[in-house]
């Protein structure tokens, strides 16, 4: 007898799922003036998508769908943000897709198939699952970027884009592939089990019995090609090239959402694939981080000094918010993964903000995307400079803003895991960072403006923005709130 | 050694046989059935496997469609080989050490010494009875249902992708509305205008 | 009859018995229908010319029963030509693969209870894998010509089949669900009982979209633009003479036998007889072999082509476009989810 799934756990994903069905739809039979529908609809499903997971919420965690989807406090908490930060860059793209023709209803659909590919990312338990939501988020992002497909520069980053996210994809497949060669199983709960009881298929018997699990070959290279698969789609050296041609390259307001929300559900699958299903080979794959992190951090924060364009200033900046994430991973604690997920909380937040200010400058025929254009901002409108000011300072890591915490309990559980020298290169690294985002602030206080123009843009961008901004200070003053959230969520985490 | 060991073998060299081909081969339209030829054999060596759903859909839908829509644009496009191989010779021997360096690894990797036969056991043989296509199919919907019906949802995105970057709304032909054409006044239409007569040049 | 072969043959090695009754197996399908193929010519041009009241070949052999034969000893008497820059060994290829499939296809065909080469489980799809690959045929055909006709040709086809492939796809997918299963035998089977069990009556729309595909698959008219003598000369084969002309002339008859004897098979219930269930005439047609029913069944679907040749004017290729992709593809999906609730429901007098 067939038996019927629990369809419950996956109401918030069915219904975007349904949801992006009928935007797609209903845009067809609304004329370009009226395209707002489409945006207000996109909107009040990330809302309702919000209150129907808040209304699922549960400690409990519960498996459906045969095991390849899992609903547990983190995946809530992870999609929650996803959902507040994906509806935050709707807000600020519209002025922008306005003023360039590009308001169409596809940047919506796309995006709330990214959302859903997000979301299945969150919350999934299978390789397979992890595999089809990063395919499904990374083949809307392709798209998206190249969506204004009279720009060249558009069109070569989606081409590059396309491209080397093919490369990862195979990566990663291949990388799973062979760990399933290894354990014969793809589901994560299954596989964790068999690498600890070293229960493994024919492959590696020899292996085992001789040394244990951590000389098998092909284990070993699974998981090595898994983790480049993955920080290929993060942007962790030596894996980056892509970043800052893409970031530079798209549309200002699809750098926005390919800056924010997917970072969050690239936590999200670092931590299903790394902590719960090769937790078992934490000691291997520990080394490999440090070295990425460093990597990282050196290379964005070194790199970002030179740039004289905003967008791949912040594009090698989120390189080095990747290696402070990469940080809380590799700790290996609880406390660490906690941090990790505060930090790309948070990040994905001050991202988003980041580039909201790029789209806030920016005008028909105009792009704000060089450092010069921020000059003197603070004559043209002293708010938004001191909006701009909390995010640099946030980025950069100043306290009270809440980056400040996130760097700081990132390197508090680094020392923690006996790891003090990798919090001492932290430190520093993110004390060369604090140069290039100052840099702004000199430029926006202290420089004589060339531009003049008046800033314009919509109503609720300009609130939400300011809010935005505000946010990320108001939670560097109380970061408790959050914190203990992500310490909730890490807490319940059902770990092998 | 049994005829399927014989048909086996068969298949095999012509599938490695057509791959190579399809990248030595100069002419892109002979690289493209070539490949076709390499689907078939692979095609029938699922079938030797038993997976008569998957080999029979590998022709139907890649040597079927695929392909020949591939082959329709690499007809239609007059490709420039010259410019396409400059600088193969060049990068020629850093390729073949790129390729064994690979090879070699793949061989340590997954060789006969971590999955040989006596490793993990061939799969058992079905009798007549067995359908590929009935397992496949409940597998799909009962274990599977979840990540089949993501692979949905992407291949839609793909859809959506694929026409708003390539449909372009045709141009509005310059009709004049009838209506238009029927109210027009003659000052619509002609002007008179005063002018100074021309001298002529000398 | 293939235990009698078997016996006969019983001094030759295993294998070789079992090669030898396959050999004779496909000789005795291939033959006949090389002969059926041979008089469809003669009878497209009859029809067509009762049709538009003339006569048609009425000058070899009685009625000009011998026509046929006739244009075959012409075609294999003339010289072939080989165009100068055309590449030889693929235009010679074209037609090989033009042919090739439309035989191999009729390996699943069974023409009574049991009457099969290949008793396959998956015959049905081994139907759909095989005419796909025949397009090839004519797009090498075009492409190795050298020329603009036939390079035109060949990519009319190529377009129009992949279109049509969709299509004919889903309709046979409904098939399959009404059916459950793959084997063509057991389709027929389940359409037991009358000539209301046969499921042209639940999968009315997928039963004419699936003929209608069928005319386009094999470029008939009014879906003849591969060829478009008007158009583009002959298209694809406008180079080819002699045999290597007969040889798509072949193909294509071939593939229309097998579109019709599918049409039979799997909407009008194959070998059963059309009287199953009615009192009287049940036992009256009871002496009737099944293979004659299922030969009347093709042979009236093989009219249907020449009637429509013979009626209907040339679509436009936008038009045969439109019609694939935006009429019968959302047809044949919404009639598959028609398909699957009856089932679901198990609706009689079909699937109870």
């Amino acid at each position: 007898m067939i038996e019927i799934p629990d369809f419950v756990p996956a109401i918030p994903e069915l219904f975007i799922l349904s949801m992006a069905c009928i935007v797609l739809i209903a845009d067809l039979y609304i004329s370009d003036e009226r395209r707002v529908i489409t945006y207000l609809l996109s909107l009040a499903t990330l809302v309702i998508a919000a209150l129907l997971t808040i209304n699922l919420h549960d400690t409990e965690t519960v498996y459906t769908f045969s095991g390849t989807f899992i609903k547990d406090p983190m995946s809530d908490v992870l999609k929650l943000f996803v959902y507040l930060v994906s509806a935050v860059v709707f807000i600020y793209a519209r002025g922008y897709l306005i003023e360039r023709n590009l308001f169409k209803g596809e940047f919506y659909t796309l995006g709330l198939f990214g959302v859903l590919g997000m979301m299945i990312m969150i919350s999934a338990h299978n390789f397979l699952s992890i595999y089809l939501g990063l395919e499904l988020l990374s083949l809307s992002l392709y798209a998206m970027v190249a969506l204004q497909r009279d720009s060249i520069h558009a069109s070569e980053a989606a081409m590059k884009y396309f491209v080397l996210g093919a490369i990862a994809s195979g990566l990663l497949l291949y990388g799973m592939s062979l760990l399933f060669g290894v354990t014969g199983t793809l589901d994560i709960k299954e596989f964790a089990d068999a690498l600890a009881s070293k229960n493994l298929t024919g492959a590696s018997q020899n292996g085992i019995s001789q040394n244990g699990i951590s000389q098998n070959i092909v284990l070993i290279l699974g998981t090595v090609m898994v983790i480049s698969g993955m920080a290929f789609k993060l942007g962790a050296v030596p894996f980056h090239m892509w970043v800052p041609d893409i970031y530079h390259g798209a549309p200002t307001a699809v750098t926005l959402y390919i800056s924010s929300a997917p970072k969050i559900a690239a936590f999200a699958m670092i931590m299903r694939l790394l902590v719960d299903g090769l937790g078992g080979l934490h000691a291997q794959w520990q080394d490999i981080l440090i070295l990425m992190a460093i990597l990282s951090m050196g290379i964005g924060n070194i790199i970002a000094i030179a740039q004289a364009n905003i967008k791949r200033m912040l594009a090698y900046s989120t390189i080095s918010h990747v290696g402070f994430i990469m940080l809380g991973i590799l700790s290996g604690s609880k406390v660490g993964y906690s941090a990790a997920m505060f930090y790309a909380i948070v990040y994905a937040i001050m991202s988003a903000g980041g580039f909201g200010m790029v789209l806030l400058m920016s005008r028909a025929g105009f792009e704000a995307d060089k450092l010069d254009d921020f000059k003197g901002l603070n004559e043209r409108s002293s708010w938004y400079a001191f909006m701009m000011l909390i995010l640099m300072f946030s980025m950069a890591g100043v306290p009270p803003t809440i980056g400040f915490y996130a760097k700081l309990s990132v390197i508090q559980s680094v020392v923690k895991a006996d790891l003090v020298w990798l919090a001492v290169v932290a430190v520093i690294f993110s004390i060369i960072g604090a140069f290039y985002y100052l840099r702004i602030i000199k430029l926006m206080y202290f420089d004589k403006a060339e531009e003049n123009a008046q800033i314009t843009s919509t109503p609720d961008m300009r609130f939400i923005l300011s809010l935005n901004s505000l946010a990320v200070l108001a939670l560097g003053i109380f970061p408790a709130n959050l914190m203990a959230i992500c310490n909730a969520a890490i807490s319940s985490l059902v770990l092998i | 050694m049994g005829i399927d060991v014989i048909i086996f073998y068969f298949f095999a060299a012509v599938l490695v046989f057509a791959a190579g081909m399809v990248v030595t081969v100069r002419n892109p339209v002979f690289a493209a059935l070539f490949l076709v030829l390499a689907f078939f054999t692979s095609a029938a060596i699922w079938m030797l496997l038993e997976a008569e759903f998957l080999a029979l859909t590998l022709i139907l839908v890649y040597v079927g469609a695929v392909m020949v829509l591939f082959l329709f644009v690499v007809m239609m496009l007059d490709i420039n080989l010259a410019v396409l191989k400059e600088g193969f010779a060049r990068y020629l021997p850093a390729g073949i050490v790129v390729a064994l360096l690979l090879i070699a690894q793949l061989a340590v990797i997954v060789g006969p010494e971590q999955f040989g036969l006596d490793k993990i056991a061939s799969p058992a043989m079905h009798g007549t009875e067995y359908s590929n296509t009935k397992e496949l199919g409940r597998v799909l919907y009962t274990e599977y249902l979840y990540p089949f019906e993501i692979a949905s949802a992407i291949l839609l995105v793909a859809i959506i992708a694929a026409i708003a970057l390539t449909l372009r709304k045709r141009r509005v032909r310059d009709l004049m509305p009838p209506e238009k054409q029927v109210a027009v006044q003659r000052k619509d239409r002609v002007r008179l205008v005063k002018m100074e007569s021309e001298k002529k040049k000398a | 009859m293939v235990e009698l072969l078997e016996q006969s043959l019983s001094w030759l090695p295993g294998n070789a018995v079992i090669l030898t009754v396959i050999i004779v197996k496909i000789l005795v399908i291939v033959l006949p229908l090389m002969g059926a193929v041979a008089y469809l010519t003669l009878a497209e041009r009859k029809v067509i010319g009762y049709i538009q009241v003339r006569i048609g070949p009425n000058r070899v052999g009685p009625r000009g029963l011998l026509q046929p034969i006739a244009d075959a000893v012409k075609l294999l008497m003339k010289e072939t030509i080989l165009p100068s820059n055309a590449n030889r060994f693929l235009f010679l290829l074209g037609p090989v693969l033009a042919l090739a499939p439309a035989l191999a296809a009729w390996a699943v065909i069974p023409f009574d209870e049991g009457w099969v080469l290949a008793d396959v489980n998956a015959g049905l799809l081994y139907i759909l894998a095989m005419t796909s690959m025949g397009v090839y045929g004519v797009i090498i055909a075009g492409w190795a010509s050298n020329s603009k006709y036939a390079f035109l040709g060949a990519l009319r086809s190529a377009a129009q089949i992949v279109s049509y492939e969709i299509a004919m796809g889903f309709a046979i997918v409904g098939v399959l669900l009404a059916g459950g299963s793959l084997n063509i035998g057991e389709i027929v089977t389940a359409q037991q009982g009358s000539f209301i069990h046969w499921f042209w009556l639940p999968l009315l729309p997928l039963f004419f979209i699936y003929f209608i595909s069928g005319v386009a698959e094999t470029n008939r008219a009014p879906f003849d633009v591969a060829e478009g003598e008007s158009e583009i000369v002959a298209g694809f084969h406008v180079e080819y003479s002699a045999m290597t002309f007969s040889v798509f002339f072949l193909a294509e008859y071939a593939n229309m036998i097998l579109v019709a004897m599918l049409a039979a098979l799997m909407f009008l219930g194959g070998w059963l007889s059309p009287f199953e269930g009615i009192p009287g005439l049940e036992t009256l047609f009871s002496w009737v072999p099944g293979i004659v029913w299922l030969l009347a069944k093709c042979a009236f679907f093989c009219f249907l082509y020449l009637w429509f040749r013979a009626t209907f004017p040339r679509y436009r290729y936008d038009q045969i476009m439109r019609l694939g992709w935006k009429v019968f593809i959302p047809i044949t999906i919404v009639w598959l989810m028609v398909v699957g609730g009856l089932v679901v429901a198990e609706a009689g007098p079909w699937f109870d």
